[in-house]
Parts: structure tokens; C-alpha cells; sequence
């Protein structure tokens, strides 16, 4: 079981933005997306995700490996702590949030609806949906954001355990996670080339 | 699946979840004909079953904006897309819960509107069970027009535009079993053409919804 991506090109909006991406990723090893902004990070994890179709490239593995977490954490305002994760466990057939609350300390505010949640305190309820998805793969666009020093600690804690535990993780992330085996691969060598403008005189009608 | 159901239906009960607003719509609008058209009981009687349908139509197009939007916004909706449930299953229970928070209760009211509108006795239970078996139909129709304007800011008017002419016919047909039971005429025919409307509706909707959702989430 290992995640295997082979010259994934993809596009944004019609505009291709990465080409020739290979990577693969083996039981417990982590692998970091860098790259300045609209680079195409998020395209390249959503590509991954499943979400829109890659424009040429192949992949090598299960779909249903995948647990994908983006810039929004998908949580819902008026629902408690305990009710997002337990609706997100249900969802991807698994029981027990216990764990994922004490992991990411969310346990004295399991009761307290989202809406009153910190910006950061929604990221770790975020973060902590992956815990109760029970997938091998996780694939995070900019984990991190809005986390305080001891939070992005606790976070790291928690990817190593589970790569410890046989898993898999590929981050778009801009700062250091305290995750020195982690490999980075950085996407700006990978800047698809612009198409050539077409000058036919029945292109400028499609 | 039926997780996501009761989510659904949580969020909608809970404070600013949208309950209540079709209905009150529907009250507004029974209220007011008759105030406005005057107190004639013949004009009255003969106007009720369309005014109760179209009014349990717009009640329903209100909230249709919130099925998907919501989750769209806050990232739901690709977390759903990612989730190991058929997206057309996501579909079907999203228009399940809002038939069940919007329909049903306006099926619920509809008798108590009629007796405000004058409606003649024998149309009761044809309002009843014309507004059953049709209200399903607006709830998956509407969801379709929800998924199509999903990524759209402000898609409300939009989505308004293309489905109206998609409730026409259960408009039509709906108002004319209501308008014959009332003058106690046969009502088979469209009665028939209703269900059959909403059993199309339900078996087909979904995989269309499902699909434009996954185009839209590019």
C-alpha cells in the first residue's frame, strides 16, 4: 500500500499550472509541497484528492485511501465539538472520537458549539477529523494556518504517530513542522509550460 | 447516510437553520389573499387550489438556496465528495431532509390554509394527498437547481430562473387535482401524471445532481 503519483499534470480554471509531478510515498514516510504562492499546490492536492480530473498523468493507489482536509475545515457553526466529529466518524464508518479529542486537547471544549471556537481551536476540530477517518493517506493543504507554536507541536506529534503507525501524510505547508524525516518537494521546477497562443483564424470563434 | 440525514435536520431545527421559513411564507400568503382578492367565497373557492399550490411552491423555492450553499461555504462539501458515500446518495438524502423539513410541514398546514381560502370540503383530501405526492418532487427538482448554482455567489436568483420552469408541470398537474376534487370531478389522470412526475424526479434527479456537483467542485 503506498501512494504513487506519475507525471501529474494539472490545470486551474483552464490554466495549466504543474507538469511531469512524480513522487511516491511509502508506508510512513511524509512528503512536504513547497512552492511560492499559485504555484499550484491546492490544485495538485485536490487533483490527488480526487476532486477534478488530472490533464495527463497516472496514480497508483486507492481512492479509498485518501482522507483529504483543505483551507476549510468543513465545520458546522451551531453543531458542538463532539456532534462535528461524531457526524465526520459516522460518515467514514468509524466509532470513538475519544481519541481524536484528547490528541488534539479539544477535550474541555467538547460541548462548545463551533461557532464559539477560536480560529485556531476550529483548526485542531479540523485536524482532528482526520484522526477519526481511520484512512492511510492524508493529504493536507496548509495544516498549519491560524496555529499557535504548541498546537503546530502537538499536530506534528500527532503525524508522526501516525506514520508510526504505518500511515502516510503529503502536506502543502510553508513552515517548519518539526518533522525532520519528512522529505520536501519543492513544485516550482514543475511550473507547466504556457500553451502557444494560438493564432488560427477558427480558434478566435470557439 | 443517515448520519448526514440527521445532521441535516439537526442544523435545520437548530437557531438560524432555515425551519419554519417556507412555512411562515406559506401563512403570509394564505393570509393575505383573501384580503386582498375580498371576501367573496365564490372567487375564493374557486382560486384556493391554485393559490395553495403555487404559495407551497414558492415556500419551497425560499430555502432552496441553503441545501448545498452551506456546505459549500464552510468545505463540506469537498470533505463529502472525498467521504466514502456515493455523492448521489449525498444528494438524495440532502433532498430528503429538505422535503421533510419544508414539505412535509407545509403538507401538514395546507388544510388549515384551505379552511382561511374558502376551499370548497371535498378538495381536503385531494390538497392532502396532491401536496404528498408533489412536494417530493419540488424538494428534488430544487436540488438540482441547488447543485447547478452551488459555486455561484449570490446564486439565489439564478437558481430561482431555472427552476421554475422545471415546477410548471407539478404546478399544473398538482392545482388540477385540487380544482377537480373540489367540483368532485374524476382526478386519475392527473393525479397519475403527478406521481409519475415525482417517481421520474427521484429515480433521475440524483445522478444529474451528483454530477454537476463534481463539475462544480473543480
Amino acid at each position: 500500500m503506498s501512494l504513487k503519483v506519475t507525471d501529474l499534470a494539472c490545470a486551474r480554471g483552464g490554466l495549466p499550472l504543474l507538469e511531469g509531478v512524480s513522487f511516491v510515498l511509502e508506508p510512513g514516510q511524509a512528503l512536504v509541497l513547497r512552492g511560492p504562492n499559485g504555484c499550484g499546490k491546492t490544485t495538485a492536492l485536490r487533483t490527488i484528492a480526487g476532486l477534478q480530473p488530472a490533464t495527463a498523468g497516472t496514480f497508483d493507489f486507492l481512492p479509498d485511501s485518501i482522507a483529504y482536509a483543505g483551507h476549510a475545515d468543513g465545520l458546522k457553526a451551531t453543531l458542538s465539538v463532539t456532534e462535528n466529529l461524531t457526524f465526520w466518524a459516522a460518515i467514514y464508518g468509524t466509532s470513538g472520537i475519544d481519541h481524536a479529542l484528547d490528541r488534539m486537547n479539544l477535550r474541555q471544549l467538547a460541548d462548545r458549539a463551533a461557532q464559539n471556537l477560536s480560529a485556531g481551536q476550529k483548526r485542531r476540530l479540523g485536524l482532528a477529523r482526520l484522526m477519526v477517518t481511520g484512512r492511510p493517506a492524508w493529504v493536507l493543504d496548509e495544516p498549519t494556518v491560524s496555529l499557535d507554536a504548541a498546537s503546530v507541536a502537538l499536530f506534528a506529534e500527532v503525524v508522526r504517530a501516525h506514520l508510526a503507525a504505518g500511515g502516510m501524510a503529503l502536506m502543502a505547508t510553508h513552515i517548519d513542522l518539526g518533522l525532520p524525516e519528512a522529505r520536501v518537494l519543492d513544485l516550482g521546477p514543475y511550473k507547466a509550460r504556457m500553451p502557444e497562443p494560438s493564432s488560427g483564424f477558427d480558434e478566435a470563434f470557439l | 447516510m443517515i448520519a448526514l440525514l440527521i445532521r441535516d435536520m439537526r442544523l435545520a431545527f437548530r437557531a438560524g437553520g432555515g425551519f419554519g421559513l417556507g412555512l411562515a411564507f406559506f401563512l403570509i400568503l394564505a393570509v393575505l389573499v383573501p384580503l386582498g382578492v375580498g371576501p367573496e367565497r365564490g372567487t375564493l373557492a374557486l382560486i384556493a387550489p391554485g393559490i395553495l399550490w403555487v404559495g407551497a411552491l414558492l415556500a419551497c423555492l425560499l430555502s432552496l438556496d441553503r441545501i448545498f450553499a452551506l456546505d459549500y461555504e464552510d468545505g463540506s462539501l469537498d470533505l463529502l465528495a472525498t467521504a466514502p458515500v456515493p455523492l448521489e446518495g449525498v444528494v438524495s438524502i440532502k433532498a430528503l431532509a429538505h422535503w421533510l423539513t419544508t414539505g412535509v410541514p407545509l403538507v401538514l398546514v395546507s388544510p388549515v390554509l384551505g379552511l382561511l381560502l374558502n376551499l370548497p370540503v371535498p378538495a381536503y383530501g385531494w390538497l392532502l394527498l396532491s401536496l404528498t405526492l408533489g412536494t417530493p418532487a419540488l424538494s428534488v427538482i430544487g436540488t438540482f437547481g441547488a447543485a447547478l448554482t452551488v459555486g455561484l455567489k449570490r446564486g439565489g436568483l439564478l437558481l430561482s430562473l431555472l427552476v421554475l420552469p422545471l415546477y410548471i408541470p407539478t404546478l399544473v398537474f398538482g392545482a388540477e387535482v385540487v380544482s377537480r376534487g373540489a367540483q368532485g370531478l374524476a382526478v386519475g389522470t392527473p393525479l397519475a401524471l403527478l406521481a409519475g412526475i415525482t417517481a421520474g424526479a427521484v429515480a433521475l434527479l440524483p445522478f444529474a445532481s451528483a454530477h454537476v456537483i463534481r463539475i462544480n467542485l473543480r
